[in-house]
């Protein structure tokens, strides 16, 4: 089990703006009626998008109040789940695949790269608060390794002098370009596709 | 090799597009009319005659999990829930389909669906998905415009709904009753199992869970007959497979190949072989993390299928080829593995929640050669006490690699590791600390 603790900084209030309200009550709308507690984990994604990449304790109680659930079964299902920021992260938060498919071919000088450009430690915020990162576990991408994932999106293929381009971007608040870095679009094997080839050729 | 036109995954490479213009050129949703007009039964029937095994890891048979949905629906609905949340170390088999060949799982929920009577379909994909996930919500959408979904979905006359439902970094929610606790908003704890979810699953309803791969073959099957797919592969292994092919070889890919190939052809043919050549090659983890690892001499002969590998004490499992060399040192790519176990731990029964940070920690003492010779035997018997003493599989998903490791490495692990008990040494090793002391964030 990993060991998640809430921020120590919270702020007072939470509420839903107008466009994730609306997303809000769409997703609720997936379930069976008297079921909405199904939406918790897509409200507190929801919630997390909203207040730059982390979720607060007020927003955990006000979703509750939403699903008419109670608060702490949002509580445990917002520390059980790894993807849930508890406390600030930054903007751009840089998580590092290091499970062994990736570590074998050379994931710790992604994690060197980081330490270099963002923060020593991980989990800690860079000095201008824009960005963190840290280890992950498999993000299911091996045969792209290794790689990196940045909010949303995937980086894959890097090495190190790679990665500390992309860090340069973000760091300067760019967004770069998601992907693979050796120019790959799919997963065939490079330079030696064996199969479907009149498919490749046509 | 598999000829190219037995090939289900015609655009797992997406020469050709997602879309679905491009997929109904494929042969997808071309007379999936046909197909439920035959009936129910002829469609499990046909399933089973395939032999078509989940390809989720734990390869039970398809058609008779099927089988098991009641037959009436009583007063209680029936669901349809697809397991996309691919998070064994060496998969990414899945994420192909969701983003390349959207389609064949869409209408393989449909034909599943109809077969099993539900009316509402979940996919459960991986949040860290998000982005595949949004590419197969624009194919749902697609197939809501065209009437392939929703009220008389494609002129079947049959009701169905699809929803995505997005898991949130949790390995454990791949194990199908975590996965329904995760659906109805809780911990992704496991459940007791029985009840079963075919008769009591998501929401208390009778529930069929499938995986990604299996559901998107299914049309397939159903199109060139059961015989067809059952003539690949050999008996009770038949049909075609995703291979993920990853770690130290020369083109790490994803490729569709014949149930039962080589573990030789598919590293030298189609990954361009072992970094260092063949000979440099020190052991294969044959299907995702949770299968024990074989070595070298083993590999020269090895067929890649469910029984054989069991034979081999190893698994297919999900089919995720992780290639280890020689530069590698295998007690730490194990210990990492015991890392990634002791962090995905869901924390219900205590053998797992304990047992998996002993295993990291001895381990990563013995890749230092910290630790007492006593120790190797400690921890084999540490794995045989998490094995079958929990809840769900992860027990033996855990302790599996350990075992292998010391099955096949343990003179290296021995050669490493010298030093008397830590009782005559008088050593201060912290072994019953509590993880949470240990973990670098608390």
């Amino acid at each position: 089990m990993s060991l998640r603790r809430p921020a120590k900084n919270q702020p007072e209030n939470f509420e839903f703006n107008p466009s994730s309200l609306e997303a809000a009550k769409n997703i609720v709308s997936k379930y069976p009626e008297g079921k909405q507690q199904s939406a918790v984990m897509a409200l507190l994604y929801i919630a997390q998008k909203q207040n730059e990449n982390w979720i607060p304790l007020a927003a955990m109680k006000y979703i509750a109040k939403f699903l008419n659930m109670p608060y702490i079964k949002v509580y445990e299902v917002a520390t059980f789940y790894s993807m849930y920021n508890l406390s600030p992260v930054g903007k751009y938060f840089v998580q590092v695949c290091t499970t062994t498919p990736c570590m074998i071919r050379g994931a710790n000088k992604l994690v060197e790269a980081c330490k270099e450009k963002i923060s020593e430690d991980e989990s800690v915020l860079s000095n201008d608060k824009s960005c963190s990162w840290m280890e992950v576990e498999c993000l299911g991408a091996c045969v792209n390794a290794p790689m990196m994932q940045i909010n949303d999106d995937y980086y894959e293929d890097l090495d190190k002098e790679k990665t500390l381009k992309i860090l340069d971007k973000i760091l300067k608040g760019e967004k770069p370009t998601p992907g693979s870095y050796r120019g790959r679009i799919n997963n065939e094997p490079e330079n030696n596709r064996k199969t479907l080839m009149d498919l490749k050729n046509a | 090799m598999l000829k190219d036109q037995d090939r289900i995954f015609q655009n797992l490479y997406n020469d050709l597009g997602p879309d679905l213009t491009s997929s109904q050129k494929r042969g997808d949703w071309v007379n999936t009319k046909e197909i439920t007009d035959k009936g129910r039964d002829w469609i499990i029937n046909e399933i089973k005659d395939s032999q078509l095994r989940g390809r989720g890891g734990a390869g039970f048979p398809t058609g008779l999990k099927w089988s098991f949905a009641p037959k009436e629906v009583g007063s209680r609905p029936h669901y349809l829930v697809i397991n996309g949340d691919e998070s064994e170390p060496g998969t990414c088999k899945d994420r192909d389909i969701l983003r390349f060949e959207p389609h064949k799982l869409i209408e393989g929920c449909l034909i599943a669906s109809y077969a099993i009577q539900a009316h509402v379909c979940y996919i459960y994909i991986r949040g860290e998905y998000f982005v595949d996930g949004q590419k197969l919500q624009a194919a749902i959408d697609e197939a809501y415009e065209k009437k392939l979904l929703g009220k008389n979905a494609a002129g079947t006359g049959w009701d169905l709904d699809i929803y995505i439902h997005y898991g949130a970094g949790a390995y454990i929610c791949g194990e199908e009753t975590a996965l329904l606790e995760s659906i109805e908003g809780k911990k992704g704890q496991p459940r007791l199992k029985p009840p079963f979810p075919a008769l009591i699953g998501l929401y208390g309803c009778p529930t069929i869970i499938n995986n990604v791969e299996t559901i998107a073959v299914v049309p397939t099957i159903l199109r060139r007959g059961g015989k067809w797919f059952a003539s690949l592969g050999r008996e009770k292994n038949t049909g075609t497979k995703i291979f993920c092919i990853s770690g130290n070889v020369n083109n790490p890919c994803n490729v569709e190949e014949e149930m039962n190939i080589p573990l030789k052809e598919l590293i030298e043919v189609h990954a361009g072989g072992v970094i260092g050549g063949w000979d440099n090659l020190q052991a294969v983890i044959p299907g995702g993390s949770s299968m024990p690892l074989i070595p070298k001499d083993k590999c020269e002969t090895l067929t890649m299928d469910f029984d054989s590998l069991m034979a081999e004490k190893s698994g297919l499992g999900t089919a995720g080829v992780v290639v280890i060399n020689k530069d590698q040192d295998i007690i730490k790519c194990m210990a990492r593995i015991a890392r990634f176990y002791k962090h995905e731990s869901c924390g219900q029964c205590t053998p797992c929640r304990e047992g998996s940070g002993w295993m990291w920690r001895m381990l990563e003492r013995m890749a230092k050669g910290e630790a007492s010779k006593d120790e190797i035997d400690m921890l084999g018997d540490v794995t045989k006490q998490i094995e079958g003493h929990t809840i769900c599989a992860f027990g033996e998903g855990s302790s599996w690699p350990v075992q292998g490791l010391l099955r096949h490495f343990k003179d290296e692990i021995k050669k490493r590791n010298k030093f008397d008990p830590i009782v005559r040494e008088n050593k201060n090793i912290p072994y019953l600390v509590d993880q949470h002391l240990l973990d670098k964030n608390a």
